[in-house]
């Protein structure tokens, strides 16, 4: 594999959590998300210890905080939901710089926002340190039907092969002046939506003939040693046991 | 619009998620059929159309602008089966790799917009083929009011599962409102250009299209004695049922008495599937373990190879025997209602 052709999600480095294997990075991001949702929404300081551990994991991983908030644009549209429902909420009301707000609302807002949040950072973590095509063989270890696996690598391998016909689709739709102004402009978006389907399909039969021509038999091998030792697994262990031990804690406290 | 954790309680995403995973296992098992060893490769690609036309912006009003489901698009362009699949690892990939949509919602996320989308819009798109006579125009109709109706049943089965257990304290009523509302209009645009689309690929490759599979026309000769239709040719001639059920029952035998010896000791697919997925965990030692066929083995006999030969027989003279009876009670059950 020569440098610099990873993929844009992947941070490559060379850290214990790098070094992880794939499956157990799988489950223990899993196990957190679950942690995470399930504990009371009153328990501040559980969800302030998750962040703790998400920023070591982080730290030991040498994830930027930078590339991370970037990431995390991705859950704006989440986060105005988030804000909106004290303003639409029912219930008791209270007063907040003026404005009415319910407090069963708040709590919604603030339970959706917290938790959200944490599980959007866990799973960028996980790719941020994880190769897409080990994370695919690390599911498979995790006993993810085969097809399913393979659908995704397919997915995965070719996606940006069909993202860039669109780009240069879209770069000859607006190099002749199109702009998708109203609803008059759908057809030439649905044509182009077309053409993508018919090359996107073309290509696959031409690939899973050139897999034939190359002793495909609709398995694809593994060459890779993919076990992973008890250690691994109790290195792997350590986020989602303490925030089980968090969550628990913080259901006993409540 | 993917669900990110902590929006549904425990409950509902553990529910979903099992729905989801029975879904998409039926798909795994149906799409197989539909494409065979194609289906990796194929699928892979049409997910990653999925993905990118999902990126597709498409302007609804003024100042707003959707993007599609894609879901009733894929099964009128790939089948039902495929493209729940293709819909579902869509939604994996984004939910793992771009850390859209929660891990603990991805039943959810699967649920409603994978499996209810390709569901509904394929349901409705069928049913309205059928209706109308055979064309293209009947076709790309039945695209539009598939996509159109998918999206606001999605909306509507969020609806529901927020009813259920959703953890915002917001009228229900309110979300159906604003949620069906939205989703109307996002459907009409999601319809328009799932039609349009369809029509486009429906001009340059009608074969590509799963939906218009009838709407093969035969060839037509242009010669310069005009038009000749060329026939299909027909398929090969059936032979009596008399052959097959001899070269059947020999080949039977031969395997269960010969090959078998020589066949893998793994459990079958069932089995790991089953073992896989840990519900065989109430399985019960059957209750005839202890016959004399019980595990492949005669017993009494004590050359192994010979024993396994000779339960393999055994068991297939049986399972003659059995399945004949069952379909002879069945024909003759036939016969009387056919007399009635």
């Amino acid at each position: 594999m020569s440098a610099g052709h990873h993929h844009q999600l992947y941070r490559p480095g060379d850290t214990v959590v790098h070094r992880l294997p794939p499956q157990c990075k799988l489950l223990a991001a899993a196990g957190f998300a679950v942690a995470v949702v399930a504990t009371p929404r009153e328990s501040f300081w559980a969800f302030a210890a998750y962040a703790v551990m998400l920023a070591a994991v982080a730290a030991a991983g040498r994830v930027p905080p930078g590339f991370v908030l970037r990431r995390m644009v991705i859950e704006v549209p989440f986060v105005l939901f988030a804000v909106a429902i004290p303003i639409i909420g029912l219930g008791e009301r209270v007063e907040v710089l003026g404005v009415s707000l319910s407090v069963e609302g708040l709590w919604a807002g603030w339970n959706i926002l917290a938790k959200a949040t944490l599980g959007v950072v866990a799973s960028i973590l996980l790719a941020a340190t994880t190769e897409p095509r080990m994370m695919l063989l690390g599911a498979q270890r995790l006993r993810l039907p085969q097809l399913l696996v393979q659908i995704a690598m397919f997915m995965l391998r070719y996606m940006d092969v069909i993202m860039d016909e669109m780009r240069r689709m879209r770069v000859a739709r607006e190099s002749r002046g199109f702009v998708a102004r109203d609803v008059r402009q759908i057809p030439v978006l649905a044509k182009s939506a077309g053409a993508l389907f018919i090359r996107s399909y073309e290509r696959g039969e031409r690939v899973h003939l050139a897999m034939l021509s190359r002793g495909y038999t609709g398995e694809m091998p593994i060459i890779r040693d993919m076990s992973a030792s008890l250690r691994q697994w109790g290195a792997a262990g350590l986020l989602p046991g303490l925030a089980a031990a968090t969550a628990v804690l913080s259901w006993s406290l409540t | 619009m993917h669900v990110p954790d902590g929006f549904f309680n425990a409950p509902v995403s553990v529910a979903a998620g099992a729905f989801a995973a029975a879904g998409v296992a039926v798909c795994l098992k149906r799409a197989r059929n539909e494409l065979n060893d194609r289906t990796a490769p194929m699928a892979g690609l049409v997910a990653a159309f999925i993905f990118a036309v999902q990126m597709l912006n498409f302007p609804v009003a003024a100042g707003t602008s959707g993007h599609l489901l894609g879901g009733a698009l894929a099964a009128i362009l790939v089948g039902p089966y495929t493209a729940v699949l293709c819909v579902a690892v869509v939604l994996l990939v984004q939910g793992f790799f771009f850390a859209d949509g929660g891990l603990t919602a991805l039943g959810i996320n699967i649920t409603l917009m994978a499996v209810v989308t390709s569901v509904v819009g394929w349901a409705v798109f069928r049913l309205i083929t059928r209706a109308a006579p055979r064309s293209r125009g009947a076709v790309v109709a039945g695209s539009f009011v598939a996509a159109a109706v998918s999206v606001p049943v999605s909306a509507l089965a969020f609806t529901l599962l927020f009813w259920i257990g959703g953890t915002a304290p917001i009228d229900v009523a309110a979300v159906a409102a604003a949620m069906g509302g939205v989703h109307v209009l996002i459907g009409l645009g999601e319809g328009l250009i799932t039609a349009l689309t369809v029509s486009s690929v429906l001009a340059v490759r009608p074969d590509l299209v799963y939906g218009a599979a009838g709407l093969r026309r035969n060839l037509v000769l242009r010669t310069a004695d005009g038009e000749v239709p060329v026939e299909e040719p027909a398929p090969a001639p059936k032979g009596g049922l008399r052959p097959i059920l001899v070269g059947g029952g020999l080949i039977a035998v031969l395997l269960a008495g010969v090959v078998s010896f020589y066949a893998s000791g793994s459990p079958d697919g069932l089995e790991r599937v089953a073992a896989d997925k840990g519900f065989n965990a109430g399985e019960q030692e059957s209750g005839v373990a202890n016959w004399p066929l019980a595990d492949y083995a005669v017993k009494g006999v004590e050359n192994e190879r010979l024993s396994l030969g000779v339960a393999g027989v055994a068991g297939v003279g049986l399972t003659v025997v059995a399945g004949g009876a069952v379909f002879y009670a069945v024909r003759r059950r036939n016969r009387v209602k056919a007399d009635a």
